[in-house]
């Protein structure tokens, strides 16, 4: 009896304890900000694909702008895999048979849910136009858009993460099987509990921050208002404070699923392990060291510039060694290019592209020119997107037999995974230009020398749009119509694997007990070797 | 908004129209060679080892390493070596930025929602285009009348935000003649994209007749003169006044020891912050008696205050 | 899983959850460096505007319900009923209130007549005061709960009675700063 057939209704599903009905609530509420986020910015493109600001008026980009950044951000990207896939495996993967605080783990979803509410009502008010950033006074004095009622839905789903990070960083010490030593942990589980770490200790800072934003503009105080005496720099500090590390709260993770992926289609060990591990943990604590590289030409002093940009350089390291081992885990493997897999070389293909990119925001004297251009918007969205939206994607395709029993068509995943690919270069790409040559980001009209680039970037959205669509399309289908899956469809090695798909509620029959490390794939004769006895 | 009159082709190569373009440019370049050479070597290794590498081939498979610590400890070092040469190289084209020339052209740049506001030392003012002329340096002094903006000329590759209570600048030395795009690149509200000009940099010889023709306004300083009789500012910190107030000639420049034991250079921002927040840094051996001219006085009030200030030795 | 792990797990999520606390309780923290680092004299100032008595006072106050928290943990330790100790903390609890609402009121007026560094020192002093007491309010609800459950708990499963404990304490340590800030600048000059 899995765990999906322990009830049908409803009811069933709300009142929930069970970690991996959790992990699928989060999927669809995900799915639906993703492609209402996602509308946004086809709008946006729309405008964009013509200097002349003649689709919307600037009022109205300013407010598409801003949703598309709070939603992505706060209600796709940061709970996407913690929340989704973080939530199903992690308690699978170590042997328990569910989170430390089930409850607490269905608390965090509703208070997600409650969030969400508050910010689509803060858009069907009319919206917000101060960017994803809120950056003041223009967020506290000028913008007299429904601020507060945004702010109040991110404040109230910042607790979610906080939940769940706390939920995840619990379970991980304390609910092992026996011989799960942490250097046996798969490094999805390492880069799950790095994130939980950052999501325990960054939210609150933005919490208090926007809470702070909510009181100048309802009170009128000089917190961050120069002219009632506040300081507007005071802000940027709180902000970027959380802000930084959440961008590793959204790259961890999709780092972690990557490590799942690639041994497991090349059929053996991932290469350097305690370096991906230490690299894991060393990118969440150096990630919180970096945040004044977001205000170079900000009116900080050249010193502290010079102290960001020398720590944000030393951050980049780990990021390098992880992707060389990436690389170096297809040497002498024997590999297979099914769906899960071409996403997973895509994530390391474009964050390799976005992480590169980072080295020129992080040189000072580039970033003078780079800041605040379309240069920027290309550097997050390689990663973000082409980062850790295709390994989200590439999660869910690989363990779509765990999580509903069934496999998805393998032609179609293939050729959403290229329609990805390409649209996502098209539409990306050529924003890298843009920005070098001087396009300022949060234009919806822009020189007319910049055209061309913008055109190709629109058509790329468009493709990109279609290479969504196919897996919604698909993987719904697969519900009801898909092959029925076996406990382990790609003979992979972890605890997950060693139970049946869709895994009974209570996860394992009898609780395993690990007597070796992850990844005992060998090639010789395609077979693997399980972690238990 | 003024449109610089650039040729209409697509310019693939963003003009480099000031000393310090030059060398971000050198950067720029040098740091994509590497950086794509990386990425190059990068993925094609990850083609070579899957097609080489895809399941059914037939090659030698056996020992395949999990760890070798040599080539793990050279490629976690070695990039650090690389990256921190690089960050002291462009920390040293950064401080140019902040490093004026002694002869600079100052220059105050007012933004508001949503129009740039220049005035050149001789009181001619600007709205939404700069001229400058050429190989002379030149310091933007920064302010904002509202939100923050930032003030962006691509060809220059300079940017500083301007952000409300203070002042901010940036120093540079225009070397080609054109015209150039200027953008606001902080949002700053509902007409941010169309915030913007165009800089024009001109033949010195050119520039001054300009600066000359159409100025009908008396010089920043002279303004600044006027004011600062007509605020009564004299009246406390003239040579004969009964108040005790310091004596302001020469300030500009300055080291000030202040009250609570702290020594500052009086800048700009030391001038600004001592007229409207004067109880902020108040000057060693002196009460803080000295009224706040917050409200009273505007963002180009303030520039020509600090302009007579300036000279006024 | 046994009692005692599941104990384990709560009283180590209980500690998690004290870290984002005190991350929540930062900004303040860092807006009060940063602006009493710019206008110092006002902060000096408004600290003196301050009722040292009353806030020396309710310091005392916190610091023995946190005592009484301790002795009701101790009991439930060892088996006995904390009921008493829990009814003592909440009643401590209760009176600190008081005394700073009392405070609130009394300050208000200059509080909104301030201007420049000493608004800041007043809006600090609100929020992070009333901050602290929004987390002594819910303190309450957990002690009030405790107490009215005090019968459930044994020397074998007290975990609620220890993670309370905890929660309190740290309301109380967060007050330890509060109080220094906000009322001892420059007192001891003449």
């Amino acid at each position: 009896m899995s765990y999906l057939s322990e009830g049908y209704s409803l009811r069933s599903w709300l009142t929930t304890h069970d970690h991996k009905r959790i992990g699928v609530l989060y999927m669809v509420a995900i799915t639906a900000f993703f492609f209402l986020g996602g509308a946004a910015a086809a709008l946006m493109r729309l405008e964009l694909a013509t200097p002349a600001g003649d689709v919307v008026s600037a009022e109205t980009y300013n407010k598409l702008f801003t949703i598309h950044g709070v939603i992505m951000v706060w209600f796709f990207l940061i709970p996407s895999i913690p929340s989704v896939l973080g939530n199903f495996l992690v308690p699978l993967m170590i042997g328990a048979r569910d989170m430390a605080f089930p409850r607490l783990n269905l608390a965090s979803w509703y208070i997600y849910v409650l969030g969400g509410l508050f910010t689509v009502a803060a858009l069907v008010a009319g919206g917000v136009d101060t960017g994803w950033t809120f950056y003041t006074p223009y967020s506290t004095t000028f913008s007299d858009t429904n601020v507060i009622l945004v702010i109040v839905g991110v404040f109230v789903t910042g607790f979610s993460s906080i939940l769940t990070g706390l939920n995840i960083v619990v379970t991980v010490h304390k609910l092992r099987a026996p011989g799960l030593t942490w250097f046996r942990l798969p490094l999805f589980v390492w880069a799950n509990y790095a994130t939980s770490l950052i999501l325990l200790l960054a939210t609150p800072v933005l919490a208090m921050t926007l809470a702070l934003v909510a009181l100048e503009r309802l009170f009128h105080i000089g917190i961050f208002d120069p002219a009632l005496g506040g300081d507007p720099l005071l802000f940027q500090h709180l902000f970027w404070f959380y802000s930084h590390p959440a961008v590793y709260i959204m790259v961890l993770p999709a780092m972690g699923v990557a490590s799942e992926i690639i041994p497991c289609f090349a059929r053996r060990p991932v290469f350097g392990y305690r370096f991906m591990a230490y690299a894991i943990l060393g990118i969440a604590s150096l990630g919180f060291l970096v945040w004044g590289h977001h205000m170079f030409v900000s009116g900080q002093s050249m010193y502290a510039g010079i102290v960001f940009s020398m720590l944000s350089f030393l951050v980049a390291i780990p990021s390098a060694i992880k992707v060389f081992n990436w690389t170096a885990t297809l040497y002498k493997g024997s590999i297979v290019f099914g769906a899960p897999m071409l996403y997973a070389l895509g994530f390391v293909g474009l964050f390799t592209i976005g992480g590169l990119t980072g080295l020129f925001l992080a040189s000072l004297a580039l970033d003078v020119h780079l800041t605040d251009t379309y240069f920027v918007i290309a550097h997050f969205h390689y990663i973000m997107v082409g980062g850790s939206v295709m390994a989200y994607l590439g999660g869910i395709h690989f363990w779509w037999p765990k999580i509903c029993g069934r496999m998805y068509p393998e032609m179609l995943g293939r050729i959403a995974a290229l329609t990805i690919f390409f649209g996502f270069n098209l539409t990306f790409f050529p924003q890298y230009l843009l920005g070098w040559l001087g396009m300022p980001r949060r234009y919806h009209e822009y020189p007319p020398e910049f055209q061309l680039l913008n055109l190709f970037s629109s058509a790329g959205a468009a493709v990109l749009a279609v290479g969504y669509f196919l897996p919604l399309a698909y993987l719904g289908w697969s519900l009801f119509f898909g092959k029925t899956a076996s406990s382990n469809p790609w003979q992979a090695t972890g605890l997950e694997w060693q139970t049946a798909s869709p895994p009974p509620q209570h996860n394992f029959e009898q609780e395993p007990s690990v007597e070796r490390g992850p990844y005992q794939y060998s090639v010789r004769s395609n077979e693997y070797g399980s972690q238990v006895r | 908004m003024a449109q610089p009159a650039v040729s209409g082709t697509a310019q693939w190569l963003l003009a480099a129209a000031s000393d310090i373009a030059a060398r971000v440019d050198v950067l720029f370049f040098s740091l994509l060679a590497l950086t794509g050479a990386v990425a190059i070597a990068i993925f094609v290794l990850m083609i070579v080892f899957s097609v080489r590498y895809r399941a059914g081939s037939r090659v030698d498979r056996s020992n395949p390493p999990t760890n070798v610590r040599w080539l793990e400890l050279g490629w976690t070092f070695t990039p650090l070596a690389i990256f921190l040469g690089i960050f002291v190289w462009a920390a040293v084209v950064y401080a140019r930025f902040y490093t004026p020339a002694p002869d600079a052209m100052a220059i105050f740049i007012v933004g508001k929602q949503w129009m740039w506001k220049a005035e050149h030392a001789n009181g001619r003012r600007e709205i939404d285009e700069l001229h400058l002329p050429a190989g002379q340096p030149v310091r933007l002094i920064l302010s904002t009348e509202d939100v923050i903006h930032s003030f962006f000329v691509p060809a220059f590759r300079i940017k500083q935000d301007a952000v409300p209570g203070r002042y901010t600048s940036i120093s540079f030395t225009p070397t080609r003649e054109g015209e150039y795009w200027l953008h606001c690149a902080e949002y700053c509200g509902t007409d941010h994209a169309r915030m913007g000009g165009r800089v024009v940099v001109m033949a010195p010889a050119a520039f001054a007749q300009w600066l000359e023709r159409g100025n009908s306004n008396p010089s920043l300083a002279a303004r600044g003169f006027e004011l600062f009789r007509r605020n009564g500012c004299s009246g406390c910190h003239a040579a004969g006044s009964s108040v005790h107030a310091p004596d302001l000639a020469g300030v500009y420049g300055r080291v000030v020891h202040l009250a609570d034991g702290r020594s500052v250079v009086a800048d700009e921002g030391y001038l600004r912050d001592s007229i409207l927040l004067p109880k902020r840094d108040v000057v060693a051996g002196y009460q803080p008696i000295m009224p706040s001219f917050q409200g009273q006085l505007d963002e180009g009030e303030l520039a020509a205050l600090i302009s007579f200030l300036k000279e006024n030795k | 899983m046994s009692t005692a792990a599941r104990s384990d797990n709560a009283l180590f999520g209980m500690w998690a959850f004290l870290a984002t606390e005190v991350l929540f309780f930062g900004p303040l923290f860092f807006g009060y460096v940063h602006a009493r680092l710019a206008q110092p004299d006002a902060f000096v100032s408004g600290s003196h505007h301050m009722h040292i008595v009353l806030g020396t006072l309710n310091t005392a106050i916190l610091m023995t319900s946190s005592l009484t928290m301790a002795l009701a943990v101790g009991a439930a330790r060892k088996g006995g009923p904390p009921g008493r100790w829990l009814g003592l903390t909440a009643l401590f609890g209760l009176v600190f209130l008081g005394i700073k609402a009392a405070e609130w009121v009394m300050e208000f007026g200059e509080a909104a007549g301030a201007a420049g560094g000493e608004a800041r020192f007043y809006f600090l002093y609100y929020a992070m005061t009333g901050l602290h007491a929004v987390h002594l309010v819910i303190g309450l609800g957990v002690v009030a709960w405790l107490w009215r459950h005090a019968k459930r708990f044994d020397a074998a499963y007290h975990t609620p009675v220890e993670a309370g404990g905890l929660y309190w304490h740290f309301v109380d340590v967060v007050w330890l700063f509060l109080y220094p800030m906000f009322y001892l600048l420059e007192r001891y000059s003449a």
